[in-house]
C-alpha cells in the first residue's frame, strides 16, 4: 500500500466527509459538487483512476501468491455462471421454446447480460463490503488516504478470478450470435457492443447506489444482491416470461430493462411487451449516464452523512 | 451435552442480532423467488406434469428452495469460512485446546444458526410466496412434521459436507478455492437451480443419489407428498445414511488433521 500513499497530497483530507468527490460518470457530467473547475475535476478523476490501478495491481499480486487457489476460484467463477446456463439447457431438453423464445435467442440475452454484469463485477464487485468497513471502522483508513474513497473501495479486494464470469458470458454471447437468425444491419451490429458496455455502466451505478445505501444500513448488503445478481438472473430470460407489472418495474423504476432487454429485442426483431417506441432501444448510453449521475449523488450524500464508529 | 445446547443457543442469538441483515436477506430471497417462479411457470405451462409436478407444485418447489437456501447454506454463509480462517490464522489451536470435541462444537453452532435461518429467512419468503402464488402446501400437520424431520436430516448432511471441506484448509491453507467448488456442487446438485427430478437420464440418476439431494430435493418431495409410507422411510434412510457416512469421514479427517497441527509458541 506504500505506493498508494506516495501518490501525493492532491486533495489531502482534513475533515471526514470533505473528501474529493469521485464520479463514476465522465468528468463532463453533472455540475461539480464542490465548486471546482473542470480541470480540477479531471485531475481528481485521473488521481482516482491511478489509485484504482495501483490498488487493483496490489490485489492481483496478492492473489497470485496462492496460485492453486486462484485457479480454483477462477474456474469456480466460470462454472457458477455456467451452471446457470446449464440449467437453461436442461430446461430446453424438455421444451423447444421458453416464453416463445428459442435457445439461441435466450443464449443471446443471457450472454449479453452476463458479459455486462461480469465486467462490472470485475471492476467493482467487492464494493458491497463497504458496510463491513463502516461497521468495523476500517473505512476511516480510506478517508485519510490521499485518493478518492470510491476508487479505493471499488478496487478493494480486486478479484481477478471474476474474469471467469466474463469469459463464460462472452462464450454464450458468441454462441447466441452465431445461432440467431438476424438480418444484420450496421445499426444492429453497433447495438451489440453498445448494449454490453452501457449495461455494464448501469450495473456499476446500481453497485455504487447499493454501496451508498450501506452508509445508512450497514448490514443491508444483501438488498444490493437482489438488484445486481437478481437483475442479471431476470434479464437472462425473455420479458414474455414475467408478469407485466414486474416488467414495468424493471423498465421504469429500476431501469434494468435498458441493460439488455430493449436493445437485444430490437436486434432480435421482437416486440417489447410494453408499448415503447423503437428508438428506446438506443437509449441505454443515456440511461447509463443518468444512472451514474444519480448514483454519484447518492454516493456523495452517503459519504457526507458518514460518522465514524468513534471508538 | 448441555454445553453443546448452550453453544447452539448462543449461535442462534448471534445470528438473530442482525435484524437489518435478516430483513435484507428476506427481501433478496423474495426477489429471487419471484424471478424463478415465473421461469418455472413458463416451463411448466408448456410441459404440464414435467418431473411429476404440476405448475403449483413446481412453484412451491421454488419457494421451498428460497426458504431452505440459508438454513442448508446451499450458497455458503455457514460456519465454514470462519473455521477455514481459524485454521489459516492458527486460532484453531485455541479450539483444539478446549475440553470439547471439535466436530460437535461446530455442529452445535451450525445447528443454532440453521434453526435461526429456518425461522428468520425461511418462513417469511415462503409466506410471501404463498400470498403471491397458488402454492401446493399440505393441510395435514403430519406432513409438515415429516417435512421438518427431513429438513433436520438435510441440515446434518449439509453440515457434514461443509465440515469436510473446511478441514481441507489444514492441507491447502487458503480454503477459498475448495469452499467455492463445493459451494458450486451444492448449488447445482441440491436442485436449487432446477429440480433434480427433471434432470435427464444418467445425470438425473447420479444427481439424485448424491448427498446434496438430501438438502432440498428430498425435503421438498416430502412436503409435496411424493414420499409416503415406506417411501418416506426410504427417503429418511437415504438422508441418514449420507449423514452417518459424511460425519464419520469428517471424524477421520479431523483425527488426521489434528496430528498435523504445529502450535507455534510466542
Amino acid at each position: 500500500m506504500g505506493a498508494v500513499g506516495a501518490v501525493g497530497t492532491v486533495g489531502a483530507v482534513g475533515a471526514v466527509g470533505a473528501v474529493p468527490g469521485y464520479d463514476s460518470d465522465s468528468a463532463s457530467a453533472s455540475a461539480p459538487a464542490f465548486g471546482r473547475g473542470i480541470r480540477a475535476r479531471g485531475g481528481a478523476m485521473a488521481n482516482g483512476l491511478r489509485a484504482y490501478g495501483l490498488i487493483a495491481a496490489m490485489w492481483i499480486r496478492s492473489t497470485m501468491t496462492y496460485r492453486a487457489s486462484f485457479v480454483m476460484t477462477a474456474l469456480a467463477s466460470f462454472a457458477v455462471t455456467a451452471f446457470d446456463f446449464i440449467a437453461i439447457l436442461l430446461m430446453f431438453s424438455h421444451v423447444d421454446a421458453l416464453g416463445g423464445y428459442t435457445l439461441g435467442e435466450i443464449a443471446f440475452l443471457y450472454g449479453a447480460v452476463s458479459t455486462s454484469f461480469g465486467l462490472t463485477d470485475l471492476a467493482m464487485g467487492s464494493i458491497d463490503r463497504l458496510g463491513r468497513r463502516v461497521r468495523d471502522g476500517t473505512l476511516d483508513t480510506l478517508l485519510v488516504r490521499p485518493a478518492p474513497v470510491l476508487a479505493q473501495i471499488a478496487a478493494d479486494r480486486f478479484a481477478l478470478r471474476r474474469l471467469g464470469r466474463i469469459t463464460q458470458g462472452g462464450l454464450v454471447l458468441g454462441y447466441g450470435l452465431l445461432t440467431i437468425e438476424v438480418d444484420w444491419s450496421p445499426l444492429k451490429v453497433l447495438t451489440v457492443p453498445l448494449m454490453v458496455l452501457s449495461g455494464a455502466v448501469i450495473f456499476g451505478a446500481v453497485f455504487v447506489a447499493g454501496a451508498a445505501f450501506q452508509f445508512w444500513a450497514q448490514d443491508a448488503a444483501e438488498v444490493q444482491n437482489a438488484f445486481t445478481y437478481g437483475g442479471s438472473t431476470l434479464l437472462q430470460y425473455p420479458p414474455t416470461v414475467f408478469a407485466r407489472d414486474l416488467v414495468r418495474g424493471v423498465t421504469f423504476v429500476v431501469p434494468l430493462a435498458f441493460v439488455s432487454w430493449l436493445p437485444a429485442l430490437y436486434v432480435l426483431g421482437r416486440p417489447y411487451p410494453l408499448d415503447l417506441p423503437q428508438w428506446t432501444a438506443f437509449t441505454p448510453p443515456l440511461v447509463a449516464a443518468g444512472c451514474c449521475w444519480l448514483a454519484g449523488l447518492a454516493w456523495r450524500a452517503g459519504l457526507r452523512s458518514y460518522r465514524s464508529t468513534g471508538s | 451435552m448441555r454445553l453443546y445446547g448452550v453453544v447452539a443457543a448462543g449461535s442462534f442469538r448471534r445470528y438473530a442480532t442482525y435484524r437489518v441483515a435478516t430483513a435484507a436477506g428476506v427481501f433478496t430471497n423474495t426477489v429471487f423467488g419471484f424471478i424463478m417462479a415465473y421461469t418455472y411457470t413458463a416451463l411448466w405451462d408448456q410441459r404440464p406434469q414435467l418431473g411429476g409436478y404440476d405448475v403449483s407444485q413446481a412453484v412451491t418447489y421454488v419457494w421451498l428452495g428460497q426458504a431452505l437456501l440459508m438454513a442448508c447454506a446451499m450458497m455458503g454463509g455457514g460456519f465454514e469460512d470462519e473455521l477455514v480462517e481459524r485454521i489459516r490464522s492458527g486460532d484453531i489451536a485455541v479450539d483444539l485446546s478446549r475440553p470439547v470435541d471439535l466436530q460437535l462444537w461446530w455442529l452445535a453452532g451450525d445447528m443454532g444458526r440453521a434453526f435461526f435461518h429456518l425461522l428468520g429467512r425461511g418462513v417469511i419468503p415462503l409466506g410471501l410466496g404463498a400470498l403471491a402464488f397458488d402454492l401446493a402446501l399440505p393441510g395435514a400437520s403430519l406432513t409438515w412434521l415429516a417435512f421438518l424431520a427431513a429438513v433436520t436430516l438435510g441440515l446434518l448432511v449439509s453440515f457434514a459436507l461443509r465440515f469436510l471441506v473446511a478441514l481441507l484448509a489444514f492441507w491447502l491453507m487458503d480454503g477459498a478455492g475448495v469452499t467455492q467448488i463445493s459451494w458450486l456442487a451444492g448449488l447445482f446438485f441440491s436442485g436449487m437451480l432446477l429440480p433434480l427430478n427433471i434432470f435427464p437420464g444418467a445425470l438425473g440418476e447420479v444427481a439424485r443419489a448424491l448427498p446434496w439431494s438430501a438438502l432440498l430435493q428430498v425435503p421438498a418431495d416430502v412436503l409435496l407428498g411424493k414420499h409416503t409410507g415406506w417411501g418416506l422411510a426410504g427417503a429418511y434412510a437415504f438422508q441418514a445414511g449420507w449423514a452417518v457416512v459424511l460425519l464419520g469421514a469428517g471424524r477421520v479427517l479431523q483425527t488426521m488433521a489434528t496430528r498435523r497441527v504445529v502450535v507455534q509458541g510466542g
